[in-house]
């Protein structure tokens, strides 16, 4: 009997746009598809941070989801902190990917402190960038879809995870999208990202396999709607 | 700058050439802002009654047509533009039919669908005298962002208004509206009984974040509450008065609500002068709109269009007709109207689907659609990105189950052109 992979969806209620829901099933499908059993766990603002976890997904939300989870994030940064140290892969997209940054300043001028796992700022810009995205990344092109207002500047020793090749990434200025610290990955891209980007999803779920303790032992799943979606999404319109 | 007379003169030459060339598009009423951008103002200047907008993220199109019918059973002559021209420049294009030569509309009344975005840009060209909000839910989020942004939209919206404001008092983005208005304003409400919250959820109960216990503003004889509903049937309350029972043949729960929209604004509309036992006879008759769960006879079995645009309206539509089962198709385009963005997909629940798995499925974002009931696992007999051959398919298939498509916006229109050429569909009004 295999261990079985404890996946933790972070701030579920609150920070859970625009089909982040996605990310977090094509993780539990694909595991179950490879042959591997899963625990699904939440973590809420003010709850008790689960232990053992292999993996963490996170989302996006509005400003107002932002603002009632930052206190809990600075509380549980720590514990974020010693889990990317130890391998464990994290997918936070948009807003969670800011706040995984060292702050974000809106076009309010109020600045929401991040945990700093990236060595980023993110600045509240005058429009949204919104649109269909292709994303060079080590795991192939990803297709993706961006939707946000923030605009993230990566020093220059920090990775982005990829360069942008349809879109505007992280500040629609130096071509950069996302960020990677070991196997923490932070991005823009909706879409749901995963579904339509299964060989990053497998690079994800074959760390959490590994930090369970297993061996990855990946079957053969069969993505053909994947890449029939991924060929048409990218001759769409931006 | 051209006179109201000729503006109107050359954009309905136009409207004539596009006919002629098989088009017939918001084209006319781009041309006419163009040359003369007072154009729509000055046509709905001086109506009797005002303009009346219809605004809100699902719902808009069945409401504007109960609208339009109560205030003509009334007695009112009322303009309203066709639905999915809820642009600007598609109600411009609508009315060049409607304008005597002075470019006024020949009208008591009109009764505008918009959406938020459309509603703004609307407003600062015509303050509406009433606004009816139905209400707000994730829509179309690559165009307007936030839903705290399309409450921002609406906020404006309401500002213009100058007589009065008919809002939803179970949604609490609409109802926290009333805050912004001022006393000069009349303010109505529509809603539902309490004992049938389970029918409603919010959208912010579909995404699991409801959680402050919130106090309901007292009713008072204006509002319009629905007290309960059976299969084609329902009782409204006038504020606390139970009205009897009304026959229906609109399709869906959320429709049902949204005749107590539509009750609300024209009993506010018509004051005193309003007929209200008649009016409650005149809802059982309205038929539903198109693509909003219309039925049409293929080969003597019914075909369901409906549409749906957003996950909300999915996993409403879902939900409503769970307990009709039929053949399936979907078909998800991704055009302009549709909204750009596939997440929305993700954001629906089609587990119900498992057990009798989806027939067809089609659009330009098929393989979208397919992906994710794989990763629902359900399973989907026939995947093709033509509409034409899709719906062949799906036709061909002679169980004895009713069929059921259910479509975003571009998608429907080309269902529908598809389906008209071989089978009688009512003509798109």
């Amino acid at each position: 009997m295999s261990k079985r992979i404890k996946v933790l969806h972070l701030y579920p209620r609150e920070m859970n746009i625009y089909g982040d829901w996605g990310n977090v099933l094509t993780i539990l499908r694909r595991l179950e598809w490879h042959g591997y059993e899963y625990q699904l766990v939440e973590h809420h603002p003010g709850g008790v941070f689960p232990k053992g976890v292999d993996i963490v997904i996170g989302g996006g939300g509005q400003d107002s989801g932002q603002s009632k989870v930052q206190h809990d994030l600075l509380a549980i940064g720590d514990t974020l902190h010693a889990l990317a140290d130890d391998n464990v892969p994290m997918l936070m997209i948009c807003g969670l990917y800011q706040l995984f940054g060292r702050f974000f300043k809106t076009s309010d001028g109020v600045t929401i402190p991040g945990i700093g796992i990236f060595a980023a700022e993110t600045y509240g810009g005058p429009t949204r960038l919104i649109g269909n995205t292709v994303t060079e990344t080590p795991f192939g092109e990803m297709m993706g879809y961006e939707n946000h207002s923030g605009l993230t500047l990566l020093d220059d020793t920090q990775p982005a995870l990829g360069k942008i090749l349809m879109g505007k990434g992280n500040n629609g200025e130096d071509k950069t999208e996302g960020a990677i610290y070991k196997a923490v990955f932070g991005t823009y891209l909706h879409g749901s990202l995963l579904p339509k980007n299964p060989v990053f999803a497998d690079a994800l779920i074959e760390a959490a396999v590994i930090h369970s303790g297993q061996k990855f032992e990946p079957h053969v799943i069969d993505d053909r709607f994947a890449h029939l979606a991924r060929d048409v999404a990218s001759k769409r319109p931006r | 700058m051209l006179s109201p007379k000729q503006t109107a003169r050359i954009g309905r030459l136009v409207k004539k050439a596009m006919r002629l060339r098989g088009g017939g598009s918001a084209l006319p009423g781009l041309i006419v802002e163009k040359i003369h951008p007072g154009f729509l103002a000055h046509a709905l200047s001086d109506l009797p009654h005002g303009v009346v907008v219809v605004t809100g993220t699902n719902g808009k199109t069945t409401t504007t047509k109960m609208v339009t019918q109560l205030l003509r059973s009334e007695g009112l002559k009322v303009f309203t533009n066709p639905s999915g021209s809820n642009f600007t420049r598609g109600i411009v294009a609508s009315l060049l039919s409607h304008v005597n030569k002075d470019g006024k509309l020949d009208a008591d009344i009109a009764v505008i669908e918009l959406d938020e975005a459309y509603a703004v840009h609307f407003a600062k060209q015509v303050a509406p005298r009433y606004t009816l909000v139905l209400n707000v839910f994730r829509d179309q989020l690559d165009r307007f962002g936030e839903v705290d942004y399309t409450a921002k939209l609406l906020a404006k919206v309401v500002e213009a208004t100058t007589g009065g404001i008919v809002l939803n008092r179970d949604d609490s983005p609409v109802r926290d509206l009333a805050t912004l208005v001022n006393k000069t304003k009349k303010i109505q409400y529509f809603g539902y009984d309490e004992t049938l919250a389970r029918y409603f959820p919010s959208d912010a109960d579909l995404h699991g974040i409801s959680d402050e216990k919130i106090t309901l503003p007292p009713l008072s004889e204006g509002d319009v509450v629905l007290r309960s509903l059976s299969n084609h049937s329902a009782t409204f309350s006038f504020g606390n008065h139970l009205q009897p029972s009304t026959k229906l043949r609109i399709e869906g729960i959320y429709n049902v609500l949204n005749v107590a929209a539509a009750l609300a604004l024209v009993r506010m509309i018509r004051g005193k002068a309003c007929q209200e036992s008649a009016l409650l006879q005149e809802v059982a008759t309205v038929k539903p709109a198109f693509g909003r769960g219309e039925a049409i006879d293929i080969d003597g079995k019914p075909l369901e269009i409906v549409l749906v645009k957003n996950p909300s309206g999915f996993r409403l539509a879902i939900e409503s007709y769970k307990l009709r089962p039929a053949d399936t198709m979907i078909v998800i385009n991704d055009q302009y109207a549709d909204g750009r963005d596939m997440s929305w997909l993700w954001d629906v629940n089609f587990e119900s689907f498992q057990k009798s798995g989806i027939n067809v499925v089609s659009g330009i974002r098929a393989y979208d659609m397919a992906l994710r009931l794989q990763y629902e696992e359900v399973t989907v007999s026939y995947v093709d990105t033509s509409i034409e051959n899709a719906l062949k398919v799906f036709l061909k298939d002679t169980g004895s189950m009713p069929k059921r498509i259910f479509c975003t916006y571009t998608a429907m229109l080309a269902v529908r052109r598809s389906l008209s050429r071989h089978y009688h569909l009512e003509p798109i009004e």
